[in-house]
């Protein structure tokens, strides 16, 4: 339902004296320096749109260094939102309104712009310098570029400073508070609350008074020359979207994951422990987590990503809910250990955030490529199951269930997620505590079997019967001291055992034990009537661009049915029979078909990849795009 | 050393059903006897102890071992070890591996293990040669060695095992040799005391790829004249008639002859020495093969546990904020409510 021309149309409503023009939606891109600080703006902007009740998505977009030249097309730092009153599934294909802090951003930006966007400018760093670091060769705001759009030409800077000039800041330190110049203008453009900021303001620069007083004032300066100039007309309102009852929360991924960890400790009813080495764009879940050690969460800031991993699979061993968290040159370096973990049979949730690859890729930016190597990864046959989030708020379950499977099946499990997933930020209903499914599993207390001489003794590899999972038995417990390793285990008493018969059940009860899983995990929903000629099957987090583009074809009168799949290993059990009869299955994949060669292969069925890999997630006019074309041939 | 009472009939409890397959001869059976000896003594229970390894012929240790045990990955056993020790405090977790192992593969987790002094006692079994593999040379290995991967001679440069431990500010730092059981146990016995990250050399004998290697210094007929036995608060002394000691000349530790005109300066050991630089310099004396070589604890000091501190912020956190609360953790943001 997002972003499509007929529903960009003004309402206009009569108040006493106030004229307020309703949206249905806008899309709000902020680009500046890296240092301008418009992660934090935009952010700020979505949390007071989640509290004012819009539904919303977020796609911030920003470089992988930290300050790139500054004015340099480089260093351009972005955060788009899109806000609504419906709901929505992506943070919009083409901006309605760019506020651009310096030539660099608008020239890096400004061909996002819907034709007839708005543009709102930081007057005051549009001087030479800056337009020669930007690459301008004449001044933009002059020569006609654009002629397409509303312009709104501000002196945020110079404003700014006069309305911190009493403060005693130093000037340099004052320039900074410019992000909340422009956030306090935008916030009265588009009527957002004033009061969760100011407070906001004062809690994240409390330690420093000087700092919030100056924010404070140009936040406030921002919002009153929205309200004193001409030049904006009157405020725009973005109703409420009707949501579910409840209570909510605006929530990135990343968030949502760590939050994740922490119930799923609960509701296991063991310590948590988190093994992990920096990395982008992982690293927020290792900082987040590391804030709650009053839940008995243990986060361990290894020396690399094998330390890590390595970590966690020993804490595994004795007995907590172990995870490692990292992206994928990160998985690439674990693999080892997984081959381990699947070798000695002990839960493990590995999380890995996707981003561009190969190599150091694309470290800011989203991909989905890791899934052949969270499939195969591995030497041998070493097979493990794959759950994908496929929002930032599913993020949560998916760690529940990541970790529920992983401790029934005594099994390293991956989960993926993505860059996109993990900064983007949408309302969150939030579940009780108490709702939360029970996924705490037995140790083994005593022994399982007897020796030849008839004496009690611990089988660490006699399996459960039906999930085939071998018992738990962590160090500590009297009478089921055992050996473990990497080596191959004989069957039932887990000695050591080159035996090739031996290998060969063990390599087949490994894959049997995965397998079975599919009995164990939901069956995959289609959304739509479920015979379609057509059917989209996605996974993780194109969930949202596959939803706003099938809706549109729906519109059209197209038949077309969306599978979205959250276990990619095992598939559910009914996928074979979902994908049967159709004339078109298309896979959208932010890779260049990995989902679909899986499918290829299990069911032979001719999924036509479409494809994605610029770092940025789909938008559902080009995916809307691609699928009728798919359709044409 | 004090003496050691064994008794053979208790060491069946520590000793596991598997069989040991080192080749005859291998030094590490010394290693198993020693630890199984010792743990006949130790006030300690099976089910609290574990021995986690990495990959070499010292890695098999823990399926000889009745404790809990895992043979993990080559050079990865100390970081596995720090995810279960810091987790687990109550266990008793041991490390076992040999000079490839901890400090060409893995050297980086033991370094790292060592300077965070999580609570292991780590064994280093240094045969300098890789066994498994059949005979390259290893990071220990004397310059010029001729093996299979280096028929013109090695050209590296080798680690000082004791000297590296005490770069890394180890808080416990020990040598000892597979020839001397009762030495081994009062080691182990040591480091197993030593509350915090320990690490024990044990010059090992690879009989089939590297044999006789140490014979120069820890053979019966030489141990006299080329073991400097290190004791806490005494003069650094040896030889058969303690002819020989150890003095320290710009922070270098030099072996010299003792006659009058020294006697007074001999290094006075100190294991609690907080600086490690005395560590350091008396690892160094083991230039080579054929150098007299300190045994005993190099260094003993008391720094906090990592996992104790670890612990202790769990304890801190929950103090400050209360038990931890999902419901109220999921509301902990900014939040609205939609009727």
């Amino acid at each position: 339902m997002d972003c499509e021309p007929a529903k960009r149309g003004v309402h206009v409503t009569d108040t006493a004296d106030r004229v307020d023009q309703a949206l249905d939606h806008v899309v709000i891109r902020f680009a500046g320096d890296s240092g301008d600080g418009m992660q934090l703006t935009g952010d700020r902007f979505t949390s007071a749109s989640a509290l004012a009740g819009n539904d919303l998505a977020t796609l911030p977009d920003f470089p992988a260094e930290i300050r790139a030249p500054q004015g340099t097309l480089a260093g351009v730092s972005a955060f788009q939102v899109h806000i609504s009153n419906h709901d929505i599934h992506t943070p919009g294909d083409a901006p309605d309104v760019l506020v651009a802090m310096n030539p660099a951003a608008l020239k890096s930006e400004i061909d996002r712009l819907r034709s007839g966007g708005t543009v709102i400018l930081n007057d005051d760093a549009f001087d030479e310098r800056n337009l020669e670091k930007a690459g301008y060769t004449s001044d933009p705001r002059e020569n006609g570029d654009l002629a397409d759009f509303v312009v709104h030409r501000v002196a945020m800077t110079k404003m700014t400073l006069e309305a911190t000039a009493d403060l005693g800041v130093r000037k340099r330190d004052a320039e900074r508070s410019k992000n909340f110049f422009a956030l306090g203008l935008v916030s009265w453009m588009y009527s957002r609350p004033v009061e969760p900021t100011l407070e906001w303001v004062k809690a994240k620069f409390g330690k420093n008074p000087m700092v919030v007083e100056a924010n404070i004032a140009a936040f406030k300066a921002g919002h009153a020359f929205g309200e004193t100039a001409e030049m904006f007309g009157s405020p725009y309102k973005v109703a409420a979207a009707p949501q579910k009852p409840g209570e909510y929360t605006n929530i990135t991924g990343n968030t949502a994951t760590s939050w994740g960890m922490i119930a799923a400790g609960q509701l296991a009813k063991l310590p948590v422990f988190l093994g992990s080495y920096p990395i982008t764009p992982a690293s927020d879940i290792l900082h987040e987590l590391s804030r709650h050690k009053n839940f008995g969460v243990r986060t361990f800031q290894a020396e690399d990503e094998i330390a890590g991993v390595g970590a966690a699979l020993g804490a595994a061993y004795g007995g907590s809910l172990a995870f490692t968290t990292t992206s994928g040159p990160g998985v690439a370096l674990k693999g080892e250990t997984l081959g381990l973990a699947v070798s000695v049979e002990l839960p493990l949730v590995i999380i890995d955030v996707q981003r561009g690859g190969p190599s150091t890729g694309l470290p800011t930016k989203t991909e989905a490529s890791d899934l052949m190597m969270a499939m195969y990864g591995r030497h041998g046959e070493a097979p493990l199951p794959i759950v994908a989030a496929s929002t930032p708020a599913e993020c949560f379950n998916a760690v529940i269930e990541a970790s529920r499977l992983a401790l029934k099946y005594r099994t390293p499990v991956i989960l993926l997620t993505d860059g996109y997933l993990a900064n983007g930020a949408e309302p969150w209903l939030l579940p009780d505590a108490d709702s939360l499914p029970d996924i705490s599993v037995p140790f083994a207390l005593e022994a399982n079997g007897t020796d030849e001489n008839g004496a009690p003794v611990f089988l660490p590899y006699a399996r459960d019967e039906e999930t085939l999972a071998r018992p738990w038995g962590v160090p500590g417990t009297p009478g089921l001291e055992h050996r473990l390793g990497g080596l191959e285990k004989h069957d039932v008493t887990g000695n050591v055992s080159y035996d090739s018969a031996n290998h060969s059940r063990m390599t087949d009860l490994r894959e049997a034990k995965i397998k079975g899983i599919a009995n164990d995990i939901p069956p995959v929903e289609v959304d739509g009537q479920g015979e379609a000629p057509v059917l989209v099957v996605g996974w993780g987090s194109t969930r949202g661009s596959i939803t706003a583009a099938v809706e549109r074809l729906r519109q059209d009168g197209v038949d077309i049915d969306h599978a979205h799949l959250s276990h990619l290993n095992p598939f559910p059990a009914n996928l074979g029979e979902v994908l049967g009869g159709r004339k078109h299955v298309f896979v959208p994949e932010l890779n260049l078909g990995q989902l679909s060669r899986l499918l290829r292969a299990e069911y032979l069925v001719d999924a036509k990849t479409i494809s994605k890999v610029t770092g940025l997630p789909f938008t559902g006019g080009e995916l809307e795009t691609a699928l009728r074309e798919g359709m044409a041939q | 050393m004090t003496d050691v009472q064994l008794d053979p009939s208790k060491r069946g409890h520590w000793t596991s059903d598997q069989e040991v397959r080192w080749c005859p001869g291998c030094g590490d059976y010394g290693i198993l006897a020693a630890m199984q000896f010792l743990h006949t003594e130790l006030d300690t229970k099976r089910e609290d102890t574990v021995f986690i390894s990495g990959i070499g012929c010292a890695a098999r240790f823990p399926y000889y071992m009745s404790t809990y045990g895992m043979h993990t990955i080559h050079g990865r056993a100390p970081a596995i070890a720090t995810g279960l020790a810091i987790s687990r405090p109550d266990l008793n977790v041991w490390v076992v591996g040999g000079d490839g192992d901890m400090l060409s593969i893995g050297g980086n987790h033991l370094i790292h293990a060592l300077r965070r002094n999580v609570d292991l006692t780590i064994l280093l079994f240094n045969n300098q040669i890789y066994g498994l593999t059949k005979g390259q040379y290893s990071p220990t290995s004397e310059v010029g060695k001729i093996t299979k991967s280096t028929p013109m001679g090695s050209i590296d440069q080798p680690f000082n095992p004791v000297a590296l431990a005490a770069g890394a500010n180890a808080s416990f730092i020990a040598r000892t040799h597979d020839l001397d059981r009762k030495h081994m146990i009062e080691v182990f016995r040591r480091a197993h005391q030593h509350r915090g990250a320990a690490l024990v050399e044990i010059y090992q004998n690879c009989n089939v790829f590297n044999d006789g290697a140490y014979d120069a210094i820890t053979k019966r007929d030489v141990r006299d004249s080329m073991m400097i036995n290190l004791v806490h608060g005494e003069q650094i002394r040896f030889g058969p008639e303690n002819e020989r000691g150890v003095v320290l000349r710009n922070g270098v530790a030099e072996v010299v002859d003792v006659d009058e005109s020294n006697e007074a300066d001999l290094l006075i050991h100190d294991e609690k020495n907080h600086d490690p630089a005395l560590a350091f310099a008396l690892g160094m004396l083991a230039k080579d093969n054929n150098s007299p070589t300190p045994f005993g604890v190099f260094r003993d000091v008391k720094v906090p546990d990592y996992g104790d501190v670890m612990n202790d912020q769990l304890l801190k956190a929950n103090e400050s904020n209360g038990p931890g609360d999902l419901d109220k953790l999921l509301r902990s943001g900014a939040t609205w409510t939609v009727s």
